[in-house]
């Protein structure tokens, strides 16, 4: 095996990381504009400045992201998603997809400063604690469901994430509705709570659905690994967790007393889960999938 | 003046046993308590996690139980050893799932209620509801609606004519998607259930060139269902014909690390001709109904044990576990019988011999480059004659005596294959006669596979369904004034979520009043 891509996957990685922290920078002044410029009646047809400029970073930083996942799986001549640092490489790269392709939806970039200041932190601690060589899967992850179990997995992360932003804009806009003393002039510009918790709504079902085929997916490869499809794993456990958690956020939209500022806490607190699943359990809690090569 | 006396209480109506059990009912089968159980079982789901369970980490248990025993006490209480199948945690689940039940069960009928009924009459004021809009035409007011429900059927709509309107619905399916989602649940939780319980798990341990049968008394160990019978063991006979590992050459940064494990068995059912199979990490190898796992490896050197008069007492392979990546492995051999005294070894095997730093031996590569087998030997009393079972992994070195090991007079005995050493105190000789290798396998029998797997496929499909596909009522009527001027007004009203039903509004609208232009002008 030659290794002639990873010094090319890392500068790749970097690089994105300099221009994510760009974009960020963008991002946070468009934020501060819109504070500015909350009062005043906006004429402007085309977006401002700092978010056009804010967006092309992003763009520009994905697509070396990309870059870097490709070659690392180019070289490792397999998915490149084995262990921890290609996890949150591919990850990452998965909900900033997200988070580009949702733009053509609906105008979302307001969470640009949420989704790649996260992005960026996941890509720090990645490349400062994660890393580890290209190495050849060990047996038990030779299976055609590591491509389709895991992809799906991180690519649901991306729909939760942006949701979890959403709903957490959703509750200071609440708050900031109910009249409660809330200073933050740029919400004005933001669409209020309701369209929030609708947009929060639609992109979790997406994430649900995938995140039940995941936990299906996953079952159907621990019967032909490990002999049984359910265990209570600690990695399994959590992902029941989670499931239930936005298990209970869908059906909280439709009980009495639950619908806004409850199911969106729901919402948060189901993607603290997936982050908590995705660091602690997988490097600190005892279970089967010790897979992170740390 | 006498005004009538106020009353001071609530008179509320006396509740039978009937009443308050009707009133139980309505609060579990409440959507409210079913979110409560849902929330309640993810937060029960955690101890599970964090500490060790007896049915996924059993050594963890032994572990945590030995270090901490008084807080194991009390978790042993709360059955949190057993979190998954303890008294609380299955309340929870059970109530949920009745829960779930009582709610899905009225609502099927409901469903199937309005599976047959006709779309309700058209509201009188449509410019209430959402999606409002009209059109006008030049066609009389029955010609419009004619051709606005064909339109709708088209369109997969249900419909029913009231005068001079269309009332229409679709999308029955988002209901029946969410009660198939419902009730696949119940069948995933009674399946594995009730299907689970006439399973059996098996483990043993193999060496190549030895075979085991599927029989109760040939297993290390083994885990019957709550509904097993010694029956359900299909007679069959699984031999180690060789175990082929590849480790990893030439990627510096992953040296001896293991990228391939095949057993190539040989299988024989009861009354059948052998057939010759493999058994992969990920491919596990099916043998009448049970499934066969490849679950570890190791080395079994065979030993060679003569007494002092050249008689062979013990020549027999011993499965070693390995405690690093590199296999170096710690073996106990016991040999009770032929010697003079009962003998116990303590080995440790090195497959491929190297030297740390400090002097002492390590492997340092998995494959058999340059084995090497140490032995520290003990004589005295191994403590299998008192009929209690002992841990054929461990050696209780308390009433026996080294006698040739780093506290002893000799020497710790050195292998490699075809090596053979003297005993000390004339006991005879130990021969390492060859270092074949084993394998675990774990032997599955589950009926609730395909009824879990089809019931989970009913799972994603209802989800999908009750998901996205939009269930709406939409309504045209038309009316005619005096100079002949056909007014249209268009309406719908969404049941669940339906992002697109104002745009599903006006572009039907469109397409019927297009329509209808071309046929007036035609």
């Amino acid at each position: 095996m030659t290794e002639i891509l990873v010094p090319y996957s890392v500068i790749a990685v970097y690089s994105a990381m300099a221009i994510y922290t760009l974009a960020f920078v963008m991002f946070a002044v468009d934020l501060a504009r819109r504070s500015a410029a909350a009062g005043e009646v906006t004429h402007a047809q085309r977006s401002p400045k700092s978010l056009r400029l804010a967006m092309a970073f992003t763009v520009l930083a994905w697509a070396l992201h990309v870059l870097a996942v490709v070659a690392r799986g180019v070289e490792a001549q397999r998915v490149p998603w084995a262990n921890m640092f290609e996890f949150t490489l591919t990850a990452t790269a998965l909900i900033v997809g997200v988070f580009l392709v949702v733009q053509f939806w609906q105008d979302l970039r307001f969470l640009g400063a949420f989704i790649t200041g996260f992005s960026l932190l996941s890509l720090g601690v990645a490349t400062s604690s994660f890393y580890v060589a290209v190495v050849p899967l060990p047996p038990a992850l030779q299976s055609v469901w590591l491509i389709i179990h895991v992809f799906v997995a991180s690519l649901s992360t991306g729909f939760f994430a942006l949701a979890a932003g959403l709903s957490i804009v959703q509750l200071l806009q609440a708050r900031r509705e109910a009249g409660k003393a809330l200073k933050l002039r740029l919400l004005d510009t933001l669409p209020p709570a309701e369209r929030l918790e609708t947009l929060a709504y639609r992109l979790t079902v997406v994430g649900f659905v995938m995140w039940t085929f995941t936990l299906i997916a996953g079952a159907i490869w621990a019967y032909s690994a490990w002999g049984r499809y359910w265990g209570w794993d600690t990695k399994e456990v959590w992902t029941f967790i989670i499931w239930t958690i936005f298990a209970g956020y869908i059906h909280a939209r439709a009980t009495r007393g639950w619908r806004g500022s409850r199911s969106a806490w729901l919402a948060i607190v189901g993607f603290a889960a997936i982050v908590f699943n995705f660091t602690i359990v997988n490097l600190f809690f005892k279970g089967l999938h010790a897979y992170s090569g740390l | 003046m006498d005004a009538p006396a106020p009353q001071s209480t609530i008179s509320q109506p006396k509740l039978g046993f009937v009443g308050y059990a009707r009133f139980f009912w309505r609060q579990l089968t409440s959507m409210r308590t079913a979110l409560f159980l849902l929330l309640l079982l993810a937060v029960a789901a955690i101890p599970g996690s964090l500490v060790p369970q007896v049915s996924s980490d059993p050594n963890g248990v032994i572990a945590y139980r030995r270090n901490y025993p008084d807080t194991a006490a009390v978790l042993d209480f709360f059955q949190v050893f057993t979190t998954y199948t303890s008294v609380w945690f299955s309340s929870i689940y059970l109530l949920l799932f009745i829960s779930l039940i009582g709610c899905v069960l009225p609502r099927t009928k409901h469903h199937f209620d309005a599976l047959r009924a006709s779309p309700p009459t058209t509201p009188a004021r449509l410019s209430r509801l959402q999606g409002f809009t009209t059109r006008t035409t030049e066609a009389d007011a029955a010609t419009t609606i004619e051709s606005a429900r064909r339109l709708l059927r088209s369109q997969r709509y249900r419909t029913e004519l009231y005068g001079d309107s269309v009332s229409a619905e679709r999308g029955y399916l988002r209901e029946t998607g969410n009660l198939v989602f419902h009730a696949a649940l119940v069948g995933v939780l009674v399946a594995v259930g009730i299907g689970g319980g006439f399973g059996y798990t098996g483990q043993r341990v193999v060496v190549e060139g030895y075979a085991f049968s599927n029989s109760l008394a040939s297993y290390d160990s083994f885990n019957p269902g709550r509904f097993f019978a010694d029956s359900a063991l299909e007679p069959y006979s699984i031999a180690l014909d060789s175990f082929v590992p590849v480790y990893e050459q030439q990627n510096r940064d992953a040296i001896g690390q293991a990228i391939d494990f095949t057993a190539n068995v040989t299988t024989t059912l009861r009354g059948e001709a052998s057939t010759s199979g493999q058994i992969k990490v990920n491919e596990p190898l099916a043998v009448g109904d049970t499934n066969v796992y490849l679950l570890g490896n190791g080395y079994a050197p065979i030993l060679t044990v003569r007494d002092a008069n050249e008689k062979i007492v013990w020549s027999q392979p011993t499965a070693c576990l390995p405690f690093d990546s590199n296999l170096g492995s710690t073996c106990v051999i016991k040999i009770p019988d032929g010697l003079d005294e009962q003998v116990g070894m303590l080995g440790f095997l090195y497959p491929t011999r190297g030297e740390l730093s400090s002097g002492a031996l390590a492997s340092v590569y998995p494959d058999l480059i340059s084995p090497v087998l140490t032995l520290e030997v003990y004589e005295g009393d191994l403590g299998l004659d008192n009929g209690q079972g002992t841990n054929a992994y461990a050696l209780n070195t308390d009433s026996l005596d080294q006698i040739a090991g780093r506290t002893a007079d000799a020497e710790t005995l050195r292998l490699t294959p075809g090596d053979r050493l003297d005993l000390p105190n004339d006991l005879g000789s130990v021969e390492l006669t060859s270092i074949p290798r084993f394998v675990s396998l774990d032997v599955h029998h589950d009926p609730s596979e395909l009824p879990v797997l089809l019931f989970s496929i009913l799972v994603v499909a209802g989800l999908v369904t009750s998901l996205f596909i939009p269930r709406r009522r939409m309504w045209v009527a038309a009316t005619t004034d005096d100079s002949g001027t056909t007014t249209i007004q268009y309406a719908a009203l969404a049941r669940g979520d339906d992002p697109n039903l104002e745009a599903a509004v006006t572009e039907f609208a469109d397409k019927h009043s297009q329509k209808l232009t071309v046929r007036v002008s035609s």
